[in-house]
């Protein structure tokens, strides 16, 4: 193969191989310098969110309540207020967490609250329509949810239809078959009470002093640290990023995208299952009618906490501070007296600046 | 040449539709070499390329690894086998650090209960090892091995996507476009580096359109045209514009191809 035929030039010179490129050894040889000196102190600022992507509504939160606290004094600043909070956020908490994981990958899901609802209404009718035990009904509630998160999943992944669209026929679906199953009959509380008192566990509580933590608030705060731990320490959760960021390159650079988003949606829906659980506990009975805005109050809560609704960016801490946010702007406005419109009026507004902010904060990477 | 062919491929068709972009294509790729793909837009480099690297399954075809027929489902079935591609776009997540892109799909885990149980990835040897390939490949003027890859220059990307190829590639790497997107200065530390690779002894595969790049690393030059392959040439025999003409049919190879 090394045969010359018709050689009409001699090959090439030595490198460089371009006449242009000999000067090359002469250029500068500093490499980008980073200034890191001279910067003022908003540009420090600046670049500090963009490392801590939790850092602003962590901020915003602590401002509120310190609003609140100056302006209602003890009324707001005792432990049995600040705790009533939490137990407000904790279903919305949860179900934020499972929207959380769907947003990293750039998707969105409309049917986390109908997921909710449905699984606490299979967990009260399989208890009290067809008398399993309590804790077999737990299961069952928990499985239907990882099962419609599946379905999400299959269809996002495998089908390639837009997750907006799946979950919004989805969330209609959902909430319809929960109707029609549990022909709009709510289980009473003190049935419960009485015959299941398993599917209340999460509305058990421990005192310390004025403080109430009810179980549903513990959850909470073990399921998102669980969370964080698995999106920032484990490689499926480097992997979730990455899927959201960029579907394509992670395809390319060895991770099966496919497999990831049909389990993502799975464990969205578990999470929305358990969060039906903690419903029950919440409001004491099982309703298939509660739970109506979990769907719009978990977008809320992720948006305020600084997440992308583009995927990839964002911390799972920043959506329970999001939630927290709501939560004591709810709390505080109703304490102060004020018409109720106050509060989704402000929430509106913090949707929109929390999206301008971090807009702003992206400007570092430009 | 008494080697034996690494990888090779024989009858490589793929249809899209009523386009045909795989022609019944051959190729060979030799150890320790560098071989150069050229062809015009169209002609359907990218296709066979794709096919060896796994991101595409032929219609027809056989591919061949060391002997050994192989078909790949995915680029990772591709990547087990040891063949590495740089793709144009570079495949690397913007947000995500250095040390998590060049891990992306093959992290380490903890060793122990940590890693077994709770799946604990093991950041400090994952850095370590970024480091060391990174200033292996004279790329170590990144200041932190944690800053998201957004943050660096598209040279300075490049060399990232390069320097996990070599990383990770035991048998092949794949470079595809890989000077396309930068300046002459980080242009000729890419060329480097491809050198750098062969010097330890694994072959490469560079498609390319700069026909200076191509004539001054590559040791023979594969010419695509109308989806398969035309010739394959000795750069030290031929002219570029030699290799231009060949590559859009302005001239016929004299000679038969020697596979």
């Amino acid at each position: 193969m090394s045969e010359t035929t018709t050689a009409t030039q001699p090959a090439q010179g030595s490198q460089p191989s371009q006449e242009f490129e000999k000067v090359l050894s002469g250029s500068a040889t500093q490499v980008a310098s980073f200034d890191t000196n001279d910067k003022t102190a908003v540009q420090k600022f600046q670049h500090f969110l963009h490392g801590n992507p939790s850092a602003v509504p962590l901020i915003v939160l602590v401002l509120s309540v310190a609003v609140f606290g100056i302006v209602l004094g003890g009324k707001f600043f005792s432990a049995f207020t600040l705790t009533l909070i939490l137990q407000q956020v904790a279903i919305v908490g949860i179900v934020g967490a499972a929207q959380t994981l769907v947003i990293l990958t750039a998707g969105i899901d409309l049917s986390v609250g109908a997921i909710m609802v449905l699984s606490s209404v299979v967990m009260g009718q399989f208890t009290f329509r067809y008398g399993l035990p309590p804790s077999v009904a737990v299961l069952c509630g928990l499985a239907c949810g990882a099962l419609c998160g599946y379905i999400n999943g299959l269809l996002v992944a495998r089908m390639k239809l837009p997750p907006f669209i799946v979950t919004l026929g989805m969330w209609q679906i959902i909430l319809a078959s929960n109707f029609l199953y549990s022909a709009n009959e709510t289980i009473r509380s003190q049935d419960l009470a009485a015959q299941a008192p398993l599917l209340q566990f999460f509305g058990n509580n421990i005192r310390l002093g004025g403080a109430v933590f009810t179980y549903g608030v513990i959850a909470m705060v073990l399921l998102v640290a669980l969370l964080w731990y698995v999106l920032n320490q484990t490689a499926w959760g480097r992997h979730v990023y990455a899927v959201g960021d960029d579907p394509d390159a992670a395809e390319l650079a060895g991770v099966n995208v496919k497999r990831m988003l049909v389990s993502v949606y799975t464990l969205s829906g578990l999470i929305c299952a358990l969060a039906g659980w903690a419903l029950i506990g919440r409001i004491g009975s099982v309703s298939p009618t509660a739970g109506q805005f979990a769907n719009i109050e978990s977008i809320t809560a992720v948006v305020i906490g600084g997440l992308s609704l583009f995927g990839g960016r964002g911390s799972i801490l920043g959506m329970i501070f999001g939630a927290l946010i709501v939560g004591v702007f709810s709390l505080g406005l109703r304490l102060i007296g004020t018409d109720p419109q106050w509060t989704y009026l402000l929430i509106g507004v913090l949707i929109i600046s929390a999206v301008a902010i971090d807009q702003w904060i992206r400007k570092v990477a430009g | 040449m008494a080697l034996e062919p690494i990888l090779t491929a024989r009858g490589l068709v793929k249809r899209y539709g009523r386009v045909t972009a795989l022609d019944h294509a051959d190729f060979d790729l030799y150890p320790g070499e560098i071989l150069a793909v050229i062809g015009d837009n169209g002609a359907g480099k990218s296709s066979m390329i794709k096919a060896i690297s796994g991101a595409i399954s032929p219609d027809e075809g056989e591919i061949r690894l060391e002997g050994k027929p192989i078909s790949f489902r995915s680029p990772i079935d591709a990547q087990k086998a040891g063949i590495e591609t740089v793709y144009q776009n570079l495949a690397l997540s913007p947000a995500l650090s250095i040390a998590d892109n060049m891990f992306l799909g093959r992290e380490i885990r903890k060793p122990g209960v940590m890693g077994s149980v709770f799946r604990k990835l093991d950041r400090g040897a994952m850095e370590k090892f970024a480091r060391d390939k990174l200033s292996e490949l004279g790329l170590m003027t990144i200041q932190n091995i944690n800053q998201a890859v957004e943050t660096l220059s598209g040279g300075q990307r490049q060399g990232v996507a390069v320097a996990r190829a070599a990383a990770f590639g035991s048998k092949v790497i794949i470079l595809d476009e890989p000077t396309a997107a930068l300046g002459v200065k980080e242009s000729r530390r890419v060329l480097e580096l491809i050198l750098d690779v062969r010097r330890r002894g694994i072959p490469i595969v560079l498609i390319s359109h700069n026909m200076p790049h191509v004539f001054e690393v590559a040791d023979r030059i594969h010419i695509h045209r109308l989806g398969r392959r035309l010739t394959v040439i000795n750069p030290k025999d031929y002219t570029m514009s030699d290799a231009v003409a060949f590559m859009t049919g302005a001239k016929v190879p004299t000679e038969a191809i020697a596979a």
